[in-house]
């Protein structure tokens, strides 16, 4: 399944990228999954998405959390908590 | 209902007088005007540089707007948000509602700030004398949102 990442503010920062597509191997359903395979590709990656660590998520540009099922072509991104207004 | 997220800056005359324009049914207007200050955590800030989430944005501003209208029918709003590279005394963030009378009007005012800071994907990075850093949600802008009855985990870790 091909799906789009997106990364913002200090997670973009730490990450050295702000988007790419990836195709992601079977098993991996959900957004928390996604986050955990990204974390294997080890250093700033295990990091910056490590558990225990505010980070929010976002799937189809709405604010999701760890359980919310990804489908083809879906957009997940990862950012810090927010700090508008 | 109304969202523009922009680098330049508003006028608030201007801006109120469209939102109520052609609208006699409206007795009340309350705005928020956010600004820059020149002091964060202790240290002076420089500037400030506003970073957003283009497409999810203007989505969730659209989202707290309606969910600002079924809380209080009637009531029309305005969200203006810069992003870019802003400046101490420099507006941020406009929030304008009008009602038929004050209550409802204050109120909404008042919830779209308290969910917007906690739901809309903008970010604040201040540069200050000692370099760059990017500024930390606040724990009582959760408590802000909870008021309304409405859970946020944005500063919580997970």
């Amino acid at each position: 399944m091909k799906i789009q990442l997106k990364y913002f503010a200090s997670v973009r920062e730490a990450l050295g990228r702000s988007d790419e597509s990836v195709d992601v191997p079977e098993g991996i359903a959900t957004v928390g999954d996604v986050r955990a395979w990204l974390r294997v590709r080890g250093g700033v990656w295990a990091e910056t998405l490590a558990e225990g660590r505010a980070l929010r998520m976002a799937c189809n540009h709405v604010m999701t959390d760890a359980g919310t099922r990804i489908t083809d072509g879906c957009e997940v991104a990862f950012f810090p908590p927010v700090t508008g207004g | 209902m109304t969202v523009r997220v922009q680098t330049e800056d508003f006028d608030l005359t201007t801006e109120v007088a469209a939102l109520r324009a052609q609208n006699p049914k409206v007795g009340a207007v309350a705005c928020f005007v956010g600004t820059v200050r020149d002091i964060n955590e202790g240290e002076a800030v420089e500037t400030m540089e506003l970073e957003h989430y283009p497409g999810m944005t203007e989505k969730s501003l659209e989202a707290i707007i309606a969910a600002a209208r079924e809380r209080w029918p009637g009531t029309e709003v305005l969200i203006v948000h810069r992003v870019g590279k802003l400046m101490p005394l420099d507006q941020i963030v406009l929030v304008a509602t009008t009602s038929k009378h004050r209550a409802n009007a204050f109120a909404s005012c008042e919830f779209v700030m308290d969910y917007l800071k906690t739901q809309a994907p903008f970010w604040k990075k201040e540069k200050t004398e000692t370099g760059e850093r990017w500024v930390d949600a606040r724990v009582t802008d959760d408590e802000a949102l909870a008021r309304w009855g409405l859970e946020s985990m944005n500063s919580k870790k997970n």
